[in-house]
């Protein structure tokens, strides 16, 4: 249930985050989601690729930093109120939120949230208890 | 005006004699009483005896902070502990200080040779001088204070810091010479300007700086905001403290007290002595002291000796400022600081790669210290709290090696400077040239 995700140092100097995407780019892997944390001298740039695995491994090769972590993917209704139902769950289950990013899957015409908990595996246990509809790993590296 | 223009405009052939005969005596006492000595000059095959003519002194071996170190704490003492008044350190780099040990007619000397340079200063009996220098292990604080004490003039202890209250009390008490470190100066001057302080209903007559390097521009810039001269004080710690060379009104170089220490120029790689007015390492060997006679040591400072006749009327030589380092110590924030000591602190902390590059600022008139480091698989966390919680350790780790705060910057693997031969750990940006 979990998804893998790419987080990747960035120094805060012109033209690192574009070298880092011609990684990808040039080994031909496709980036489904992405959000960036920035600190004022560094970033953290994260991504959802459907290769993790190959992805971590060429950027390596080119001396970036990389961790692979798990985050949760659930879908939530696109309308006002929606991002807040799911949050209630880990609120409820008393799970504290270290960050999350949003998109929309256009092919199923839905908003996905990808969520980093805490703990993680709590996280799935109060989501899937509270009824959200947690997305599989292949859904996500193909939607 | 002199302090003791006897000895200050002595005339040269006649100081000679009386260097030759103090160096005679300090190698023979260094040779009884040092064990550290003995050892060197055996091992030298020369003897006390040999020192003939003060050319001679080229025939004593050099003596180094590492051979200082070694003898940590008193091994370098010629006298017995009771007759040692005060100590003093001088920051270290790896590991140990370095230790200064005085007898009471050390300090008498120490007061003596300050109080010839804040003479020179303008410095007299009825004026206040307002002490910006750290009182403490560093010599900066006492070695003013004592040679203030000894012309009798009204000493302010207030040491470096609390700028506000510094400025209150430079208005208030109306201090006549003000001492501190360029770059303190300089700050003072700008906060002074922000609290609105009008330079007319100041009493300054003079300013004397030293403890780190600085330029003419710096100089002039110093002499704009205070609208008074401003002088250059050199010393060391090993050697004693402030006071081994002062400027006189002539403000071209620092006259060295020749009587109390011998300088030397010499080439850093080859070891041979340079001739007059040549750029080398300043070598100086204390010619009085009784505590810790020191016989020539290296300063890894670069300077060069000029014996022009200056319009002061002082005989003694004249040394040209600092301008820079035969080895890598860095002065920051007047504070000195040498790349091991960082890399030091950087090994202590798990995980860190020993790749790291250093980088002096000086964006406005204080300097700022920037540490590189490379970050490394086992220290990159995907969560920003925890990222910036290494860079504050780091950052804390390093503060306490060298004793000032520094700004710690994580950049990416294999993008610093690798050591091929010599690795270059420190971009300087200041200009001192």
């Amino acid at each position: 249930m979990k998804i893998k995700q790419l987080s990747i140092f960035l120094e805060n100097k012109k033209g690192r985050m574009r070298k880092a995407l011609d990684v990808l780019a040039n080994n031909d892997i496709n980036i489904r989601a992405m959000s960036i944390a920035d600190v004022s001298d560094f970033g953290i740039l994260r991504l959802i690729v459907p290769v993790p695995e190959k992805a971590t491994e060429v950027l390596e090769e080119n001396n970036f930093l990389v961790k692979v972590g798990e985050v949760i993917a659930v879908e939530m209704s696109d309308k006002p109120g929606g991002l807040n139902a799911i949050l209630k769950f880990l609120d409820e289950a008393n799970i504290n939120l270290n960050y999350l990013y949003a998109f929309v899957d256009e092919k199923e015409q839905r908003a996905i949230v990808l969520l980093h908990p805490e703990d993680v595996d709590g996280g799935i246990r109060a989501l899937n208890e509270g009824g959200a509809v947690i997305i599989p790993p292949e859904e996500v590296y193909n939607w | 005006m002199f302090w003791n223009e006897e000895e200050e405009c002595m005339p040269p052939l006649k100081r000679e004699e009386l260097q030759l005969e103090r160096l005679q005596e300090v190698v023979e006492k260094a040779y009884e009483n040092v064990p550290f000595y003995r050892k060197r000059f055996d091992d030298a095959g020369v003897r006390p005896e040999d020192i003939k003519t003060l050319e001679d002194i080229r025939k004593l071996p050099l003596t180094t902070k590492d051979d200082l170190r070694a003898a940590y704490p008193f091994g370098m003492f010629a006298v017995s502990p009771k007759k040692i008044v005060e100590l003093h350190t001088s920051s270290g780099t790896t590991g140990k200080p370095t230790v200064s040990g005085y007898t009471r007619k050390d300090i008498e000397i120490w007061s003596e040779v300050m109080a010839r340079g804040l003479t020179m200063f303008g410095l007299t009996e009825d004026d206040i001088i307002q002490n910006t220098h750290g009182y403490g292990l560093f010599t900066g604080g006492f070695g003013v204070h004592y040679g203030a004490q000894k012309i009798g003039a009204t000493v302010i202890p207030i040491s470096t810091g609390q700028t506000k209250r510094q400025i209150e009390i430079l208005e208030d008490f109306g201090s006549n010479v003000l001492i501190f470190t360029p770059s303190y100066g300089l700050y003072l001057a700008e906060v002074a300007q922000e609290e609105g302080v009008n330079q007319d209903n100041l009493k300054l007559k003079s300013i004397g700086f030293g403890a780190e390097m600085w330029t003419e521009g710096m100089r002039k810039e110093i002499e704009k905001r205070y609208g008074v001269p401003a002088f250059n004080i050199y010393g060391l710690t090993e050697i004693m403290g402030p006071g081994i060379a002062l400027e006189c009104e002539a403000q071209d170089g620092l006259h060295v007290m020749e009587d109390h220490f011998y300088p030397e120029i010499i080439d850093s790689e080859t070891l041979n002595p340079l001739p007059e007015g040549e750029k080398g390492e300043l070598v100086l060997t204390n010619l009085t002291r009784e505590g810790m006679p020191i016989i020539r040591f290296r300063t890894k400072d670069v300077t060069a000796l000029r014996r022009t006749e200056c319009s002061c009327g002082r005989t003694f030589v004249k040394m040209d400022r600092i301008t820079g380092r035969t080895d890598d110590m860095l002065k920051v924030k007047g504070v000195a600081v040498f790349p091991s000591q960082i890399e030091k602190a950087l090994l202590k902390i798990d995980g860190l790669e020993p790749h790291y590059q250093i980088i002096v600022t000086r964006p406005q008139y204080l300097d700022e210290l920037e540490v590189q480091v490379e970050a490394s698989p086992s220290l990159f966390s995907d969560e920003v709290k925890e990222l910036v919680s290494i860079k504050r350790k780091i950052e804390n780790q390093i503060h306490n090696e060298i004793g000032i705060r520094v700004d710690v910057t994580l950049v990416e693997p294999e993008t610093l400077p690798r050591s091929e031969g010599k690795a270059i750990r420190v971009i300087d940006k200041r200009k001192f040239d």
